[in-house]
């Protein structure tokens, strides 16, 4: 990467003369000669051979094997290289994250983005694993512990600015509900049984479709949040392993009408078909051995695969800190090894997570408009050899393996767990001085 | 440890007796078989394993296999793996307070209980690390207190502890740092926790001759469990293996080594990236923690490149799987191999740490990690490179028995 990065610094330094006073991401990058799997299409991987990926002003200008690079553009040489998009991951809590507190089962009006410290190293560990978009969940200790956030990992002070918004500005996120052992307590207001846990959710269901279709007052933020819920405009999702506790799930899904993503389903393989018939995705986890709980004795490496051979729409997820976000290509891995196939494992990565999380307009694949969110590595995605050399996000060079202040989140190290400083934003400040100068 | 080895001779013997009715004989013949040992790798190799022992290594064309006897066949062949510390079968799959069995928490220093007391062989980790390859296991108490107990070594099959024993009272399972400190109680510090396993050492020191063979018993026929322990480190029987994660308390465990004259095996060692040269100086071997362990708390300043770093500097190491107190219940050193040569070091390294280097570390090389005549027949087999994720474990020989045949 060297050689690579020589052949940068060279670019830039003429393109900040070519191109002043456009900032870095105003002017066009072309990265020539990759395998590019751009994800695109309903199936594959849309593999192109010795093609170019143009970004420009944090999208995707180009993408293709005979594409002409615009005038004044900074070139990279990607020859050998393997580009693919950011890695999805659909089910994580990195960024020390919390929801719910003890006072309750139930607690929709909390949000996980009021909790995320954007520069906890997770943040950037997780970048260094090709980790550019995250669904970040409070705990599963509840029935409903919080409103979850997408997070877009790009590199900024303020957590808004990790916002993917909708139409209306708002930010964008799911519901998190759980069910199985998991929220059961002794403690009052807690569910002690299954069926309690099911009997408090469709009580909490049937008040939120009184206020939703009523004066909404005086006004209840967890029932907002609850009827973007029963809209459709709020996923679900439902932490759910045993394969009673999912057919559970599906039921107070048909009862009341909401989008739901099943989270973990440790034992979805068992109801593979069940799923699959009422059109229910799943994000998925391969942990390395069963066991650690009750619900996840059936632990394997074939459910992914079993989800697949039924029909069932799956992306594959960290639960950081059960897996480490620096794990994905790993679980992804570990899916073929379960008999998954090895194109359906790189979309469970990537676009696949994108569709579930309602995000595919802008993340997952590479094609023209989306954000400029990609990876570069240095072989098969699949091989345990392969290593991360770049992550870009919004057409920024937020993780560069040459650079020994980003390797270290991807080794660990001393000082690997320390808050992260700016550094980014910094470079990025300095780069736009210059470029003014 | 001397004297429960004596003890359970005759357990062994039946074991051992009792086992030859199983089938011990069989050949293996890979595209490449990889022996770990002076023969290096063999292209087109064949191990053959008779009454459960290797009697022939080689390649295929010039390595005669007995009429009549069963030839497994796979793409890649290696040495049945060796985790080098593991929990497995103490602390149960369920992970329920009644199938923890790897800690007892009444005393901060209980030497003198002995894994062989708390092992179910049929815990479904077993069979899970088996088909993925494992063969042994270094198993035994875990962290969570000063001195936890004993370890042992086991062949991952038998229906009884008995069946499935090596060795018992491998080492004493010993802890520094945060992971045995008792806020309430003592060790409460750091400190105390190093003047406790002094006295201790201290102790045995000072009675180390009363229960040589040819001594009297002591008065009144008392003996303590306790101090016995300790003795058989004293008296370089079983090592002491310190789990210590932080640099100050791998480095209180090197001095507690050199106090005493004690062989100490570094277990953890998350921090060891940082004292290279100290570990290679101190002749220590290292018992490295899961390459893909969850690096926080005493493992914030764990690397995934450490393993490469110790092979590069000569520190003697060996992968473990080591314990897990959610999910997954248990690693597999397997994978932990893979990824340290994801991670730098070089494959035939990688191989050697979960093989030959593992058996030497838990004093096991005269008989286990590496496929030479005279050996136990331990084999495992792949459909392609072992350390890549989509690749198989096709088949597990354990002395010449097939194990498992099963796709994982």
């Amino acid at each position: 990467m060297v050689s690579l990065r020589a052949a940068v610094l060279a670019a830039t330094a003429l393109g900040a003369i070519v191109a002043a006073p456009a900032s870095a991401q105003d002017q066009p990058i072309a990265f020539t000669g990759a395998t590019i799997h751009t994800m695109v299409g309903q199936g594959g991987t849309g593999t192109l051979e010795h093609a170019t990926l143009v970004v420009q002003g944090g999208r995707i200008i180009a993408v293709g094997a005979n594409v002409a690079i615009p005038a004044g553009a900074e070139v990279r040489d990607a020859s050998g290289m393997v580009i693919m998009p950011g890695i999805v991951d659909t089910h994580s809590h990195i960024g020390q994250v919390s929801g719910a507190d003890s006072s309750g089962a139930i607690q929709p009006d909390v949000r996980a983005l009021d909790s995320i410290n954007v520069r906890d190293s997770s943040i950037a560990r997780a970048r260094s694993g090709g980790v550019t978009t995250v669904n970040i969940m409070p705990g599963s200790g509840y029935l409903m512990s919080g409103q979850t956030f997408y997070m877009h990992l790009v590199d900024a002070n303020r957590i808004e600015d990790y916002a993917f918004l909708d139409a209306d500005g708002d930010m964008i996120g799911g519901m998190k509900m759980a069910n199985g052992t998991n929220p059961l307590r002794e403690t009052p207001g807690f569910p002690g049984t299954r069926a309690r846990s099911a009997a408090m959710v469709r009580s909490h269901f049937v008040a939120a479709q009184e206020y939703c279709g009523g004066e909404r007052s005086p006004r209840d933020i967890g029932m907002d949040a609850m009827c973007e819920v029963l809209a459709g405009e709020r996923l679900v999702h439902f932490h759910t392993h045993r394969s009673d506790d999912i057919m559970t799930a599906l039921r107070l899904r048909r009862e009341f009408g909401f989008d739901m993503l099943i989270q973990h389903g440790i034992e979805s393989g068992r109801v593979a078909q069940e799923i699959a018939a009422e059109g229910v995705p799943v994000s998925a986890i391969l942990v390395d051995s069963p066991g650690g709980k009750l619900e996840a004795v059936e632990a394997n490496l074939e459910t992914a695969a079993t989800l697949e051979a039924a029909g069932v729409f799956v992306s594959l997820h960290s639960d950081d800190n059960i897996i480490d976000s620096r794990l994905m290509f790993r679980q992804a891995g570990l899916a073929v090894r379960g008999g998954m196939s090895r194109d359906g494992a790189l979309r469970a990565l990537t676009i696949n997570g994108a569709v579930q999380l309602g995000l595919d307009d802008r993340v997952g694949s590479l094609e023209e408009g989306k954000y400029a969110d990609f990876l570069i590595l240095t072989g098969d995605p699949l091989s345990v050899y392969t290593d991360i050399a770049e992550t870009w996000v919004l057409g920024e060079l937020l993780y560069d393996a040459d650079d020994p202040a980003d390797l270290i989140h991807a080794t660990g190290g001393y000082g690997a767990g320390n808050p992260q400083t700016n550094t980014h934003v910094l470079e990025r400040e300095v780069h736009m001085q210059e470029d003014v100068h | 440890m001397r004297i429960l080895v004596k003890a359970l001779a005759g357990s062994l013997a039946v074991a051992l007796l009792s086992s030859t009715a199983m089938a011990q004989d069989v050949a293996v013949r890979g595209e490449q078989l990889w022996t770990m040992g002076p023969q290096g790798v063999i292209a087109d190799g064949v191990v053959v394993i008779e009454g459960g022992r290797i009697v022939a290594v080689g390649p295929s064309a010039s390595t005669p296999i007995p009429a009549g006897m069963e030839v497994l066949t796979a793409p890649v062949v290696t040495p049945g793996l060796i985790d080098a510390h593991s929990t497995v079968g103490l602390t149960g799959y369920l992970n329920q307070p009644d199938d923890q069995d790897q800690l007892d928490e009444s005393a901060p220093m209980q030497p003198q209980l002995r894994a062989i007391d708390a092992y179910n062989p049929h815990d479904r980790l077993v069979q899970w690390v088996r088909e993925l390859g494992v063969t042994t296991l270094h198993t035994g108490h875990g962290p969570g207190a000063l001195v936890s107990g004993q370890t042992m070594v086991v062949k991952t099959r038998g229906n009884t502890v008995e069946a499935a024993l090596v060795e018992d009272g491998t080492m004493i399972a010993t802890n520094l740092g945060a992971w045995a400190l008792d806020q309430d109680s003592s060790p409460g510090t750091r400190a105390k926790q190093m003047a406790m396993l002094r006295l201790a050492l201290l102790d045995a020191q000072c009675t180390g001759d009363a229960h040589d063979d040819d001594a009297d018993e002591p008065e009144g026929g008392g003996r303590d469990l306790v101090r016995e322990a300790f003795q058989s480190v004293i008296r370089g029987e079983a090592p002491l293996m310190i789990t210590a994660n932080r640099m100050q308390d791998m480095q209180s465990a090197l001095r507690l080594a050199e106090e005493f004259g004690i062989t100490v095996m570094l277990d953890g060692a998350a921090d060891a990236h940082l004292m290279l040269d100290e570990l290679r100086e101190a002749g220590v071997s290292v018992i490295l923690h899961p390459t893909m362990a969850r690096n926080d708390g005493e493992l914030e300043n764990a690397a995934f490149t450490t393993a490469a770093m110790l092979a590069e500097a000569g520190v003697p190491f060996a992968l473990q799987s080591g314990y897990e107190s959610y999910v997954p219940k248990t690693r597999v050193v397997l994978w932990e191999a893979g990824f340290a040569a994801g991670n730098g070091l070089a494959p035939e390294d990688a191989l050697a740490s979960i093989t030959i280097d593992a058996a030497r570390i838990i004093g096991m090389a005269e008989r286990i990690g590496s496929l030479e005549v005279g050996k136990d027949g331990d084999v495992a087999m792949f459909d392609g490179d072992p350390f890549e994720y989509a690749s198989h474990v096709t088949g597990v020989v354990i002395e010449g028995a097939v194990v498992s045949r099963a796709v994982r």
